[in-house]
């Protein structure tokens, strides 16, 4: 069994499938969905963790894709712009896991690890220099 | 034991021996007070954090017809007209026109003055659009056009008040979160916000004003700049601790230079959600090491400056004047503190990776003999305390 984040993109010709049902019933898949927004007539964005085996998890991407979504495994939901940033740190406080933290606090560096990231967007409010930002 | 020409020869042919307010600290420690003052020249101290007030006078030479500038708009951000013609000033905390500022409460405030300095150092391109009332020999009522720094004739940054002392860290002992120029600070004391470069910050490192005065020259985010007085609301008379470095905000600096020399790294634009506007401002000073007693107050150390830890959610609005606790910048920097036996997560606002940037940047221009040393022309006050507004009834 394996795990994979995917960012799915619903272009404007958006589906009216209950497709998280379809991939968890058709296709033997566990969903656990991080951020979403869907509205009708409107481009849409579906982050979520899809496990399960390879084969289905495959599969279920096909699925997807002759739906007209999308599929996006590198892009995060949130970035962090190295150049913006300052490294302040006023952000730490507010992540909830370890995805912002200064490692090493004799040179008080931020790090940016997305694969913790839960996509909670508080630090995105705190960031007063805008370095931290969701592409939806 | 040197005198500032002497430093300053020893800079021009390029035998000084330079360390950062951090390196220091491990120098003496090896070497010796005695030893490490004969052979340390200059020691710089930086800080690179957000400094509200901050502003810039801009000129823009004259247009065809002629106009008195009586309101003015950069990028939609109110500027200062009430001097000449053509001059303006625009202050970093100016929040631009028709934001919803906090009407739908927290507001973003996305863009200000002081994200139109960033853009100005960056050498992006800016809209003016200015009013007037026109007279006789300046005849022009309306004017829009767009111009970058290098169209202007002067971009001189002023700033009536920028580093700070010393600062105190803010905490909300309230049950619901509030925001503040520190940050965001949850309900029920889970964070505190502070923002100072600790052992970095340059009056910490110089606590009575002995080299650092008015006239002092600076590096100002790349400019050779200078103090040209004691800041707003300079006031040393304060609790002090080891080394006599204050664990209140204490001294400021006014502080000017010409931003057309400035680096745009250095000069970034601030929003504060719930807050408002400000400008993050980098500043370098070098310290001359005329005796073992400068040498000494150079070695200050996180672990023995203090900060003063204040309940922004009623206290510090009220003026109530309590103070929680006080805490060390060593345990700030480590990201937690220790508030009467509860742990408190710390975030700061001032970068101390820039500060330690500044700092050697600083150091590597007066190693290559650019940046030469100066004496103050007159001293900062040593006591004055801040007094408190005269409210008529
Ligand atoms: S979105 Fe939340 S989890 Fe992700 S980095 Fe920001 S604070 Fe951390
Ligand atoms: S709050 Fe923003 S600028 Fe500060 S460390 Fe975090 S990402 Fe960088």
């Amino acid at each position: 069994m394996i795990t994979k984040k995917m960012l799915l993109y619903f272009p404007q010709c958006a589906t009216e499938s209950p497709i998280v049902y379809h991939l968890v019933k058709d296709y033997d898949l566990m969903i656990n969905i991080f951020r979403a927004r869907v509205t009708p007539d409107e481009e849409g964005f579906l982050l979520l963790d899809v496990s399960g085996s390879e084969e289905n998890i495959l599969k279920g991407s096909d699925y997807l894709r002759s739906l007209k979504i999308q599929i996006n495994e590198t892009v995060k939901g949130v970035s962090w712009d190295r150049d913006k940033c300052v490294q302040c740190g006023s952000c730490v406080p507010h992540c909830p896991t370890e995805a912002l933290t200064m490692p090493d606090r004799t040179i008080m560096e931020l790090k940016f690890n997305s694969n913790e990231c839960v996509e909670c967007l508080s630090c995105i409010k705190v960031c007063p220099f805008g370095a931290l930002s969701s592409i939806f | 034991m040197k005198t500032i020409d002497q430093i300053n020869e020893k800079i021009s042919s390029g035998k000084a021996l330079v360390l950062t307010a951090e390196e220091v600290i491990d120098y003496v420690d090896k070497k010796g007070l005695e030893k490490a003052a004969k052979e340390v020249d200059v020691v710089t101290t930086a800080t690179f954090g957000p400094m509200c007030s901050s502003g810039c006078f801009l000129n823009f030479g004259h247009s065809k017809p002629k106009m008195r500038i009586t309101e003015a708009w950069l990028d939609d951000v109110s500027a200062y007209s009430g001097i000449a013609a053509v001059d303006l000033f625009l202050g970093a905390t100016q929040l631009r026109a028709n934001d919803p500022a906090n009407l739908e409460y927290p507001g973003d405030f996305r863009f200000g003055g002081g994200h139109v300095m960033e853009k100005l150092v960056k050498g992006e391109e800016i809209q003016l659009f200015a009013l007037s009332y026109g007279t006789d020999e300046y005849p022009r009522k309306e004017l829009r056009t767009r111009f970058t720094i290098d169209d202007l004739n002067q971009a001189m940054m002023v700033n009536p008040r920028n580093c700070y002392q010393n600062y105190n860290v803010a905490i909300n002992t309230s049950d619901k979160a509030i925001h503040t120029y520190l940050g965001y600070l949850k309900p029920h004391m889970k964070n505190c916000g502070y923002s100072s470069a600790g052992q970095l910050s340059p009056l910490l490192n110089d606590p009575y004003f002995r080299t650092i005065g008015i006239g002092t020259r600076i590096w100002l985010a790349g400019a050779q700049g200078h103090v040209y007085s004691e800041g707003t609301q300079h006031a040393p008379t304060c609790e002090r601790g080891h080394l006599g470095v204050p664990s209140e905000g204490a001294g400021t600096l006014a502080l000017t230079g010409d931003m057309k020399k400035m680096l745009p790294e250095f000069v970034r634009g601030v929003s504060l959600k719930g807050y408002g506007i400000s400008l993050s401002l980098g500043v370098g000073i070098p310290i001359p090491i005329l005796d073992e007693q400068m040498l000494l107050q150079t070695t200050i150390r996180d672990r023995d400056i203090k900060a003063q830890v204040i309940d922004y959610s009623t206290d510090y609005p009220e003026r109530n004047g309590r103070v929680l606790g006080s805490v060390s910048y060593e345990e700030l920097r480590s990201g937690s503190i220790d508030l009467n036996g509860t742990k408190v997560e710390a975030g700061g606002l001032s970068s101390y990776a820039g500060a330690v940037k500044i700092a050697n940047i600083l150091k590597e221009e007066i190693r290559s003999g650019q940046f030469l040393l100066t004496s103050p022309i007159a001293p900062l006050p040593a006591e004055q305390s801040m007094k408190a507004m005269k409210e008529t009834t």
